[in-house]
């Protein structure tokens, strides 16, 4: 059985297609069959984080208006067959599609694959209509900022009143140092706040930068996000893992192991 | 910078990211826009001046969390903070 999951936040860059291209990278990683779909029309940015930017032929709204088939417009990833992107039209606006069109195409979608995965644009207006109107479940990505967690908090009571049962909390770019002196809310704050289930927390890594610079997800490598994002999908896939210590960032660790040798 | 690091040891930023924001999206999640509290305030404003004189300038109110009374964690709650001028009642109809 297919899964649908949107992955939203309400405020824009606090990470929802850096998560989309490593949450659906890792699942096609774990011999899913994924299929990512960029709603952002208008904004198109998936592409360009899964390194797949060149060989975009038709977008969604060409899927949706029938200027073409599905299978056309799909993307093969560069790395995972069984991983494929509808890229979003850049010429276009939010209005182009509307939630019932993407029902019906998620519909179709769902008979091929196993992962449906919607990446959201920002903002609560007519595309975030669309991304969420075929959805299943939702993951929130925020970051530990004031500003971005008012807006999932927002986001979440929107998809509660769409009757999106299944919502998990991804909280993004922490910094433990600065938790530890009390600079940063922890992730522990911000799960009281928006009382929703963490499936996760991710690092301020630069190696996600890193990875966008070169477009290719770094889920599942052994930088501290790429391990964050990989235990994300393995617990949308229903297993029990245990949460990463992020304090454990390189050069910190290495120093606070020797100064424990020592003592 | 000195009265500042005599705060900060109090409370640290987070703390007040955490305090602001739970105050916020208790008016958030009321649903209570700017508007309505306004309008909250003026019907306050009218129903306390018809007893005594308040000064309406100072009259502050917000919607903060409570400890509820029955143990049930925290609730909701009106909070209004009413100056007033003088106690004497403007002539009780």
């Amino acid at each position: 059985m297919s899964e649908v999951i949107v992955i939203t936040s309400g405020k824009g860059g606090v990470g929802k297609t850096t998560t989309t291209a490593n949450v659906g990278t890792g699942l096609a990683k774990l011999d899913k069959k994924v299929v990512l779909i960029d709603t952002d029309i208008g904004l198109r940015n998936l592409d360009v984080v899964m390194g797949l930017e060149n060989r975009i032929v038709y977008n969604l709204v060409d899927v949706v208006e029938g200027n073409c088939r599905y299978k056309q417009a799909l993307i093969k990833d560069k790395t995972y067959p069984n991983l494929f992107l509808l890229p979003s039209a850049q010429t276009k606006d939010k209005t182009s599609v509307t939630p019932e069109q993407m029902k019906k195409l998620v519909e179709e979608l769902k008979k091929e694959f196993d992962y449906i995965i919607l990446d959201c644009p920002a903002g609560i207006e007519q595309g975030f209509k669309n991304a969420i109107a075929a959805a299943d479940r939702a993951l929130i990505v925020t970051t530990p900022e004031v500003s971005a967690i008012r807006d999932a908090d927002r986001i979440i009571g929107l998809l509660e009143a769409n009757e999106i049962k299944k919502i998990d909390l991804i909280v993004n770019r922490i910094r433990m140092d600065m938790v530890k002196r009390g600079e940063m809310m922890s992730i522990e704050d911000v799960v009281e706040i928006l009382a929703i289930d963490l499936i996760g927390a991710v690092p301020d890594d630069e190696n996600i930068v890193i990875s966008t610079n070169q477009g290719q997800p770094l889920v599942g490598d052994n930088s501290l996000a790429g391990r964050a994002y990989f235990n994300i999908c393995k617990r949308i896939l229903g297993e029990d893992v245990e949460f990463l210590d992020l304090s454990e960032s390189g050069f910190f660790k290495k120093l606070s192991k020797l100064f424990k040798k020592n003592n | 910078m000195g009265l500042f690091d005599l705060f900060n040891k109090k409370k640290s930023s987070s703390d007040y990211a955490k305090d602001r924001l739970k105050l916020l999206l208790v008016s958030d999640r009321a649903n209570c826009s700017p508007d309505i509290m306004e309008q909250i305030k003026n019907d306050i404003i009218e129903v306390i001046s018809r007893y005594m004189e308040i000064d309406a300038s100072g009259l502050d109110i917000q919607i903060t969390q409570t400890e509820s009374e029955g143990g049930h964690g925290s609730v909701p709650a009106l909070y209004a903070n009413i100056p007033i001028k003088d106690l004497k009642s403007k002539s009780v109809k």
